[in-house]
């Protein structure tokens, strides 16, 4: 059961970071960024790849890079060429397919089985003892988590919150929007690469398939986490939330998967269940209030 | 100096819905112009802003701002120098913002204040405070409000605060009262004029209000099918009442569908 725990804690953390990049995108842009999918993959295979020649530092920095290259095509289709945004993220999404299998050499998997990983140099050194992987996960969660915190509240990080809120009066106060999409999609996807990267290299394997429906997992930890912590004016706690929802959300696939509660097959089609419910609740409850109101005046008469 | 010379705009063009919004149309405006603008709904002032703006490109013609040609710079670059204002109060703020932030924002148009990754310090709080003071509406105390939450009148007056904190070449006001309560109303139009006074701001504004168009400013226009039709001088305007400017409204727009306000 620990072990269980511990390891939804080190997946939480982990994937925490695709819910950090959904903040970014889809709470403070506003923009549902479809890339993240692809982007996913896109940085566990650049890792994996440098990982296997002796670089698992240098393979996370390049898997950033990379991430944040795929959320700058996504944003130039969309700003600069007036593709709808879905759209954008779409057609980045499908053409990453063919770029990761050229990263990954034109083979469905990679892995990792021997050489060292960011979690196997701390483990060797052995100052954090076995918890290792945790700590490692954990602390790159949360430098990333003060580091997005403190540049949100730059200016440049205001413009960004601004465009999603008013695109209007950003243009009105000189700034372009174009580039303020530009530089939050790339912040954002470096941050969903960043997490595949990191999961790569813990399980040791990267799989063409592995980042399927990760937006929609990513989304449903961000709901979870807001549900719990979301305050209005709170920019730090909304922060918190996702990596809060994102562990939850991994005690709970733990717990499926140990009691078998529902078939771990059905997983996926649960999460898109929950997010949907999640997403729509406010519109469907206040017309369901609507309709019961109008059915009792319509008795009155 | 604003000078525009044969500006054209054509919506839809080629369809049975084409419409010419601007006729070529020029217009000089000094240094220190305070312009009123007037003319029915279609007449193309919205538009003749949206030209000057950069909100969309034109088909044909020049602007020029100061000697520059600004014909081919988008919005944002040209927001450096205009400012604007819409009928819209919700449009000229980010609402879930506080109005610290959108101070900031707004004033992200001061050359010397574009450092990308600087936070908002103790120095500009001060400043911000003490120009929320002028508007004399209390918000110097609710810097950490969201705007949303403000009303109508206190938005709208936030919004020319932020076009004209750094103070811009010409300001462009779209309306910017109309939709707004009379209390409300009279309010911005005193800030309006104080402000544009103070700062020698050059300024259009388009209005219905025809007392407005009277009394403020120093030359009305008449606009009507995208061209100018009637450029009143402040001389032209001197002891004129609503009877004359009506008739001179009608005269050259010989349209008596207008309403005429008040």
């Amino acid at each position: 059961m620990v072990y269980i725990l511990q390891t939804a804690m080190k997946l939480g953390c982990i994937y925490a970071l695709v819910s950090l990049a959904l903040f970014m995108s889809f709470r403070i842009l506003k923009i549902a960024d479809m890339t993240t999918d692809g982007c996913f993959i896109l940085g566990g295979a650049v890792s994996v790849v440098f990982a296997l020649t002796g670089h698992p530092f240098l393979g996370l920095i390049l898997a950033m890079l990379a991430g944040s290259s795929a959320g700058l095509i996504t944003a130039v289709l969309q700003t600069r060429m007036g593709v709808p945004s879905i759209l954008a993220g779409i057609i980045t999404n499908t053409g990453l397919y063919t770029i990761n299998l050229m990263v990954m050499g034109f083979s469905s998997n990679l892995s990792l089985l021997k050489g060292e990983t960011v979690f196997s140099v701390f483990q060797k050194m052995g100052i954090f003892g076995k918890n290792a992987d945790l700590i490692v996960s954990a602390v790159v969660v949360i430098v990333a988590m003060i580091l997005l915190r403190l540049f949100l509240s730059t200016r440049l990080g205001l413009s960004i919150r601004a465009t999603g809120d008013n695109p209007d009066m950003v243009s009105a106060s000189s700034i372009n929007p174009g580039r303020m999409v530009m530089i939050g999609l790339a912040v954002s996807n470096a941050l969903t690469a960043l997490s595949g990267a990191l999961a790569a290299q813990m399980q040791r394997s990267i799989d063409i398939n592995a980042g399927t429906g990760i937006v929609v997992v990513g989304l449903a930890c961000l709901i979870i986490g807001e549900t719990l912590l979301y305050r209005k004016r709170n920019m730090t706690l909304n922060i918190a939330a996702c990596l809060v929802g994102s562990i939850i959300y991994r005690m709970i696939y733990a717990l499926i998967l140990k009691t078998h509660v529902i078939p771990i097959e059905c997983l996926k089609l649960m999460t898109a269940v929950i997010v949907a419910a999640a997403i729509s609740f406010p519109t469907v409850s206040a017309s369901i209030s609507y309709r019961n109101k109008a059915r009792k005046e319509m008795k009155k008469c | 100096m604003l000078k525009i010379k044969n500006v054209t705009k054509i919506f839809n063009p080629g369809t049975v819905n084409e419409k010419m919004a601007l006729n070529y149309l020029d217009l000089v405006v000094q240094d220190g112009d305070f312009i009123t603008l007037l003319g029915s709904n279609g007449a193309g002032k919205s538009t003749l802003f949206n030209a000057i703006a950069g909100n969309f490109r034109i088909d044909e013609g020049r602007i020029e701002l100061d000697e520059r040609n600004i014909t081919f710079d988008p919005d944002y670059q040209r927001a450096q120098s205009i400012g604007r204002l819409f009928q819209d109060p919700l449009k000229g703020t980010a609402p879930s913002m506080t109005i610290e932030e959108n101070l900031t924002l707004a004033y992200l148009r001061a050359s010397d204040n574009k450092a990308d990754f600087s936070h908002i310090t103790k120095k500009d709080r001060e400043m911000f405070a003490d120009e929320l003071k002028k508007l004399d509406m209390g918000l110097e105390d609710r810097m950490k409000t969201e705007v949303g939450t403000l009303s109508g009148g206190q938005r709208q007056a936030l919004t020319l605060l932020m076009a004209t904190i750094v103070p811009p070449k010409l300001l462009l006001l779209d309306e910017h009262t109309a939709a707004l309560d009379p209390v409300a109303a009279e309010k911005i139009m005193n800030l309006t004029k104080r402000i544009v006074e103070e700062n020698h701001t050059t300024c259009l504004m388009i209005t219905h209000n025809l007392n407005h168009a009277l009394q403020m400013g120093n030359r009305t226009l008449i606009m009507s099918n995208g061209r100018i039709i009637c450029d009143l001088s402040e001389k032209d305007k001197e002891g004129m009442d609503m009877e004359t400017l009506i008739h001179t409204f009608h005269k050259a727009l010989n349209d008596d569908r207008i309403l005429l306000g008040e």
